[in-house]
């Protein structure tokens, strides 16, 4: 399998705060990569030295060299839109992605339909419910034709329907060759998206395991087996 | 008791009777503090996303000064502007004291504290919320600034026309730099001093009213060009 990111040795320090532990992580193309944890663990971190959105303070992260530059897109819990409408919100994240105009103008309509809203197309992106700002967010995602789908708690804050809605979509879009790496703290979620799993405990990297043997397994080091059991860490 | 109401009166026969010379007055005064803002608010927004944005050495002696600025008195600009202009002063041979042209510049550096100070304050509050996810999306810092500034495109035209209100009815500066010449500089703030100080307060009185109204109405028409806020669409089915 193709290694798109490579973390080596790679730590991160917010001011005193060790926020990642030195850890070894390699991404490859087509992993559906879970991070779990509980709050605090390093998940968001994660995610954010991953995409490159955070430099290590120790170690290295590489890229993959191997044909066109990595592209990669990240969705948070709470997507940002801008006072605008929908259409223009998906025009401004393509322009700021690099997106050629004529392009630009044929993946609009392709990423709107894709999510469901085209109808929605001109309403102001920040009327829309919940659900429909984070399928927006996924619509933008999509429209760059990332490499890597980051997904920070994607459905964390959406009622069960919005969930399903959501999940259906990153559920696609892996389906379509999309790497996806995401943080939950939805177990079931994880096991239905997820085909890797690693378990970060206070910055600490515990676990990294295929998702059938992270909830099979029989001898999983005690952090991750009491997390799994939802059993709080001073008890 | 009975100046109010004579002003009321005169104000309003001023208006109906479509005094040229109280037009010329408020058009002069309009232009005036319009051309300031627009300046102002060049300056102000660029300053204010950048200050939102950047991080430097010292940045919070600067932050702290432009916030003190604030208070900046209108005598004091319009005494440096003055003193700029004039003609044994480095720009005086611009050959533009006492003339439109000054009392722009000396209300545009009345107003630039001002936006820049709010709008620094506005851009550094949306920040908050979505700089990160501008970040990820490919903003570099100041065109993520630029992105929020119209993201709170109504925050920052307040922030304008709280400029414009300051612009339009300082007294000070226009004062000095542009000398209350009738039919040259004479704008509404000068002329309510002048007849003030003449004893013609029913004139002053009707001349203020006027004023208030005229920011009475930019307010309305800024307020009415607004775009209504969207409905809440329904949830997810």
């Amino acid at each position: 399998m193709t290694a798109l990111v490579s973390l080596m040795d790679a730590s991160v320090r917010f001011g005193a705060v060790q926020a990642l532990r030195p850890l070894d992580l390699v991404l490859h193309r087509g992993d559906r990569l879970a991070l779990v944890g509980a709050n605090g663990s390093g998940k968001t971190t994660l995610l954010r030295l991953l995409n490159g959105q955070l430099a290590p303070c120790t170690g290295q992260r590489t890229l993959s060299s191997q044909g066109n530059p990595l592209v990669s897109a990240m969705l948070f819990q709470r997507p940002f839109l801008l006072n605008l409408s929908v259409r223009r919100n998906l025009q401004l994240a393509l322009w700021l992605a690099g997106v050629p105009a004529a392009e630009r103008a044929a993946r609009v309509p392709l990423a709107l339909s894709r999510v469901g809203l085209q109808a929605l197309a001109d309403r102001p992106a920040r009327s829309l419910s919940g659900g429909q700002q984070q399928r927006l967010a996924l619509a933008r995602a999509w429209g760059v034709r990332p490499d890597i789908l980051f997904l920070d708690e994607p459905t964390a804050s959406l009622d069960p329907s919005a969930k399903r809605e959501v999940e259906t979509l990153i559920e696609e879009f892996a389906h379509d060759g999309m790497t996806l790496v995401m943080s939950s703290h939805n177990l079931g979620q994880v096991k239905r998206l997820a085909s890797r799993v690693v378990h970060l405990d206070a910055g600490r990297l515990v676990v990294d395991l295929p998702t059938d043997q992270f909830f099979n397994h029989d001898a999983l080091p005690p952090e991750a087996a009491q997390f799994l059991k939802g059993e709080l860490p001073w008890t | 008791m009975n100046a109010f109401s004579d002003s009321l009166a005169l104000a309003a026969q001023l208006i109906t009777h479509a005094d040229a010379t109280l037009w010329r007055i408020v058009g002069l005064s309009l232009r005036v503090s319009a051309t300031a803002c627009a300046l102002g608010a060049l300056l102000g927004l660029l300053a204010g996303a950048w200050l939102a944005v950047v991080r430097f050495r010292g940045q919070g002696a600067v932050v702290g000064a432009l916030n003190t600025l604030l208070a900046l008195p209108s005598v004091v600009v319009g005494l440096i502007v003055y003193l700029l202009l004039s003609r044994s002063g480095p720009l005086g041979s611009w050959g533009i004291l006492f003339t439109p042209t000054a009392m722009v510049i000396a209300q545009s550096i009345l107003v630039v504290p001002l936006i820049g100070a709010l709008s620094r304050q506005v851009v550094a509050d949306a920040l908050r919320e979505g700089g990160d996810q501008l970040q990820a999306m490919g903003a570099r810092p100041l065109l993520a600034a630029a992105l929020l500034l119209i993201h709170e495109r109504r925050a920052v035209l307040t922030v304008l026309l709280t400029a414009f209100g300051r612009a339009v009815a300082e007294v000070g500066a226009v004062m000095i730099v542009g000398g209350n010449i009738d039919g040259v500089t004479r704008v509404m703030t000068t002329a309510i001093a002048l007849e003030t100080s003449k004893g013609d307060l029913p004139l002053a009185l009707a001349l203020g009213l006027v004023l208030l109204g005229v920011v009475a109405l930019v307010n309305v028409a800024v307020a009415l060009a607004q775009p209504r806020q969207g409905a809440v669409v329904g949830g997810l089915s």
